[in-house]
């Protein structure tokens, strides 16, 4: 059993067992259930527009080399700096060696998972760098020294009063149980520190091609200020964020939005093209973009799974998913949490690592319903459960589904084992068989029937 | 060592030599396709200017923004001194768009254009950020502001309130006419910022209950004139 | 019509009753059921296990199992859409492609048979309880069937239907699942059996076996007081 599993059995076990945390968690995406379908109706035909978000992120997807040397052409012409690197080492060095040059001391970062993957706020701590997370959420997970536990709600797990501790004892500030009044000891903490930092890092949501633009979503207005104030700005975007034309914006943003926080647009959707202009009175004089493959080319070289780079990373696919709900966003053990993460966590970090997560499924596919862009979510969870089984296949699946197909290629075989399943049923149930057990421990079954279906229709057909 | 890009474009070509099937929906009008294609299965943004501005009263009101419709600039001038007046602002930074200029020389305390360069913390001291905007978005409820439109990037976002003074004219149906519209203006030398702003600064992040003013305006006023 | 029956494996061995019940449904209507004894299980075990070559192997089975049945149905929207929906995913580039297309054409889930390919709604049944139903996953998202279990319970004489807060929410049952990860699974029962229970109906109906396997296992444990019904028994019922 891989690290990563063992960790994972033991956290969902534990999670999945607390009632109260789950119960809050149900609670806290209440609002969301409500809002989304409050702003879904305001689409005339929600089921076409899923089609054209999908067609968009299809065709800049499947002409991705393209599209990319179009925009990236784009963005240079604009005034920006392109960098490249394969992986997350890369990605760190990248990003390091302009802080450096820069001279910078304090960096601002508004959210960006991306950043996440990479680990980049450890980075930039050891090489010395004041690092602060402005985004609500993660500033609240970096004060508590802990990953977000969803990739859209980063702190959705934690009470208000937990929060207040927090405060009280990082900011000083007075205890309080009020949402609004722990903002806005956010707001007043980082408004100085967007003021007087150096360098401002954020991530993207989206690339177009057509005009070199970088777009990036956000409700609360911290990415508005870390790209403003700083005097340089960073974005760090995986290779597949590229949109073809800016019109496809006209579908994506309201998507994005309404699945995933149940807004018709989030507060601020903002195109960025180049460094502060000749003219302009503000903004930062230098803007690079770090674009990042890690391992997002071998999920490309799947066909069958490509689709899964279509993601807006719009979190819809967490708020309905019972696993997530469940477990919790921090027993996955990934950057990217729920369904989007079982799918593409194997391709991005090892299969045989993190299959498990594909395996911890129920299939139930509200997901896939859910899914702004159309990826076709749980199936692919069906997809790496068969390549991970094909690559390494264990002599437990071996002895039990080799046994299974024997007996289900019998007819008589199988209505024989029945019978003896049916007639030892009381006693196996007391034994400690694997699967059998793992049952019994929460749930009854049936008394058997003395007879099958079969025996049945054979008795009352022919006898 | 081959270097990182050509490294990255060269996995990229490999990997799309296997073809995915294309999706078989019905849409279209996106990717490839001119904007002027409609795109009826999106919220509604009105078909005729009273439908639009129909649609754009409810949807500020929703997001908890403040329109107010004047009929001339006098009007709009007397409306933001009120305001001034009422939530006794000390300081208000400007925009030098001439309508926001007219507006802004109404006010009853003190007004600096930021147009140009200027100290960040000046503008933080600031209580309102008056500026001008590309369009508004009857659909959603969105304002365009631009680097262009709203004197700068920081203007819009850093002070506690923004104000927006526009004319009705500038009110599109929906985003696709709002992009092609900025398409058309800048073309390719867009703006270095352009932000659709969609009602007041906001997060949900503590127990995912509404907080306005996260970090950008708690307060958004749109004076519409004409 | 001549109805050749699907019967999935546990609901042989564990729940015949289910069985037989949508025999006297298909009967009462007039139609001709045979039942080919050569079937066992579907390969859904295997399938989602990801052992895909077994799965592949039971679907080519099935395939001449069920060669030549006019239409074929089963009391149950998992294992109907195995061969609906993942029998031709299974063997797509196979020489067994067409046959597998044909065999998915050609079967049908219970409510989804009775109500879209008979157009029947009322089939004669009287049972004056209040129930729930249960929307199977495979069932609402594969085969896309909400209303058509709904419209034949509403047909029903005396019976009061119930909608629950989480009809659309998954029972954790799927499959080996519920075993693999048993905590999960059982959280999910929890959530699920939880608003069940709060409906105050006498009976969850389904058009899943499986599913009621896994909530009547937890109501019977948590001694609920709402029992699992299957669609086809309740249709079956008659005053």
């Amino acid at each position: 059993m891989s690290d990563a599993k063992s960790t994972f059995l033991k956290d969902a076990a534990v999670n999945a067992a607390d009632g109260d945390q789950r119960a809050f968690i149900r609670k806290a995406l209440g609002g969301y259930y409500l809002n989304r379908d409050l702003q879904k109706a305001r689409f005339r035909d929600w089921e076409r527009a899923r089609d054209a978000a999908s067609l968009a992120k299809w065709t800049a997807v499947n002409d991705l080399a393209n599209q990319l040397e179009r925009f990236t052409t784009n963005f240079e012409r604009n005034g920006g700096v392109v960098h490249w690197a394969r992986d997350a080492a890369e990605a760190r060095a990248i990003i390091l060696k302009i802080a450096a040059d820069a001279n910078a001391k304090a960096i601002v970062k508004s959210k960006c998972m991306t950043s996440e993957e990479i680990h980049l706020n450890d980075a930039l701590e050891k090489a010395g760098y004041g690092v602060v997370e402005s985004d609500l959420g993660e500033f609240i997970q970096q004060l508590r020294g802990e990953a977000p536990y969803h990739f859209v709600f980063p702190c959705m797990h934690v009470k208000r009063e937990a929060i207040s501790e927090l405060f009280t004892k990082h900011l000083g500030t007075a205890p309080t149980d009020s949402p609004e009044e722990l903002t806005m000891i956010a707001r007043r903490h980082l408004r100085q520190l967007y003021v007087d930092a150096d360098i401002g890092i954020t991530g993207a949501n989206f690339l177009v091609a057509e005009t070199g633009q970088i777009s990036i979503t956000e409700n609360e207005g911290n990415a508005r200020l870390t790209a403003a104030l700083p005097r340089i700005h960073i974005a760090l975007s995986g290779i597949e964020k590229v949109v073809n034309n800016l019109d496809d914006l006209a579908v994506l943003l309201p998507m994005l939005a309404t699945a995933g926080a149940g807004q018709p647009m989030t507060c601020y959707n903002t195109l960025y093209s180049g460094p502060r202009k000749k003219g302009e009175c503000d903004g930062p004089e230098e803007f690079h973009l770090v674009l990042l493959d890690n391992a997002r080319t071998q999920l490309l070289a799947d066909p069958e799974q490509r689709d899964a780079l279509h993601c807006i990373r719009c979190g819809a696919c967490l708020n309905v998913c019972p696993i997530f709900k469940n477990i919790g966003g921090l027993a996955y053990g990934t950057t990217y949490q729920g369904p989007i993460g079982s799918v593409i966590t194997p391709h991005l970090r090892g299969l045989k690592q993190w299959n498990h997560l594909s395996g911890a499924s129920s299939l139930c596919g509200a997901c896939t319903d859910a899914c702004p862009v159309r990826i076709d979510l749980h199936h692919h969870l069906l997809h790496n459960r068969r390549n991970a089984a094909k690559a390494a296949p264990t002599w437990f699946d071996r002895l039990f589904h080799g046994g299974f197909d024997f007996v289900i290629r019998r007819p008589r075989l199988f209505a024989f084992g029945g019978k003896v399943f049916r007639a030892t049923l009381p006693v196996l149930q007391k034994l400690p068989l694997p699967y059998l057990r793992a049952w019994m421990k929460t749930r009854d079954l049936p008394k058997a029937p003395a007879k099958s279906f079969r025996d049945q229709w054979k008795e009352s057909r022919h006898g | 060592m081959a270097d990182a890009r050509s490294d990255i474009f060269a996995r990229i070509r490999e990997a799309l030599k296997v073809k995915a099937p294309k999706p078989h929906f019905k849409a279209e009008g996106t990717t490839g396709q001119p904007v002027k294609v409609g795109k009826p299965w999106l919220p509604d943004g009105g078909e005729t200017t009273d439908a639009s501005l129909a649609i754009l009263a409810e949807q500020l009101a929703k997001l908890k923004a403040v329109l107010v419709r004047v009929p001339d600039e006098a009007a709009a001038a007397r409306a933001v001194a009120e305001l001034a007046a009422t939530k006794r602002w000390q300081k208000v930074a400007y925009h030098g768009d001439p309508l926001v200029r007219t507006v802004a020389q109404a006010l009853p305390c003190a007004a600096w254009e930021a147009d140009a360069s200027f100290e960040k913390q000046q503008l933080e001291g600031c209580d309102a950020g008056l500026t001008s905007c590309e369009s508004i978005v009857a659909q959603l409820g969105s304002i365009l502001v631009s680097s262009a439109s709203s004197g700068g990037r920081a203007l819009s976002i850093l002070p506690h309130v923004h104000v927006v003074v526009a004319r009705v004219d500038q009110v599109v149906p929906d985003l696709a006419a709002a992009l092609e519209q900025v398409r058309g203006r800048h073309g390719d030398r867009m703006p270095s910022m352009l932000s659709f702003i969609t009602g007041p600064s906001r997060t949900g992040d503590i127990e995912r209950i509404l907080v306005l003013g996260a970090h950008g305006p708690k307060e958004l006023y749109l004076l519409l004139v004409g | 019509m001549r109805v050749s029956l699907f019967v999935p494996c546990f609901v042989d061995q564990l729940t015949p009753q289910v069985g037989v019940a949508t025999v006297k449904v298909l009967e009462r209507l007039g139609h001709q059921v045979e039942f080919r004894a050569e079937q066992t299980c579907c390969g859904q075990p295997s399938f989602n296990s990801g052992q895909w070559d077994v799965a592949r192997r039971g679907a080519i089975r099935a395939l001449e199992v069920f060669r030549g049945a006019e239409v074929v149905v089963g009391p149950s929207g998992s294992c109907v859409a195995m061969i609906k929906k993942f029998y031709p995913e299974l063997l797509k580039d196979t020489p067994h492609a067409a046959a597998a297309a044909d065999l998915a054409g050609r079967t049908f889930e219970f409510a989804e048979f009775l109500v879209n390919k008979l157009g029947v709604t009322d089939v004669g049944a009287t049972f004056a309880k209040k129930v729930t139903f249960h929307d199977g996953c495979h069932a609402l998202r594969e085969l896309r069937l909400k209303e058509e279990p709904r419209r034949l319970l509403r047909a029903v004489k005396g019976l009061e239907l119930i909608e629950t807060e989480e009809a659309e929410s998954c029972c954790g049952f799927g499959g080996l699942f519920s075993a693999k990860f048993p905590m999960i699974s059982t959280a999910m029962v929890q959530v699920k059996g939880g608003a069940l229970a709060r409906t105050g109906a006498d009976y969850v109906v389904s058009s899943d076996p499986s599913c009621l396997l896994q909530i009547g296992g937890w109501l019977s444990r948590e001694g609920k007081p709402i029992l699992p019904l299957h669609l086809a028994e309740v249709l079956a019922h008659e005053a």
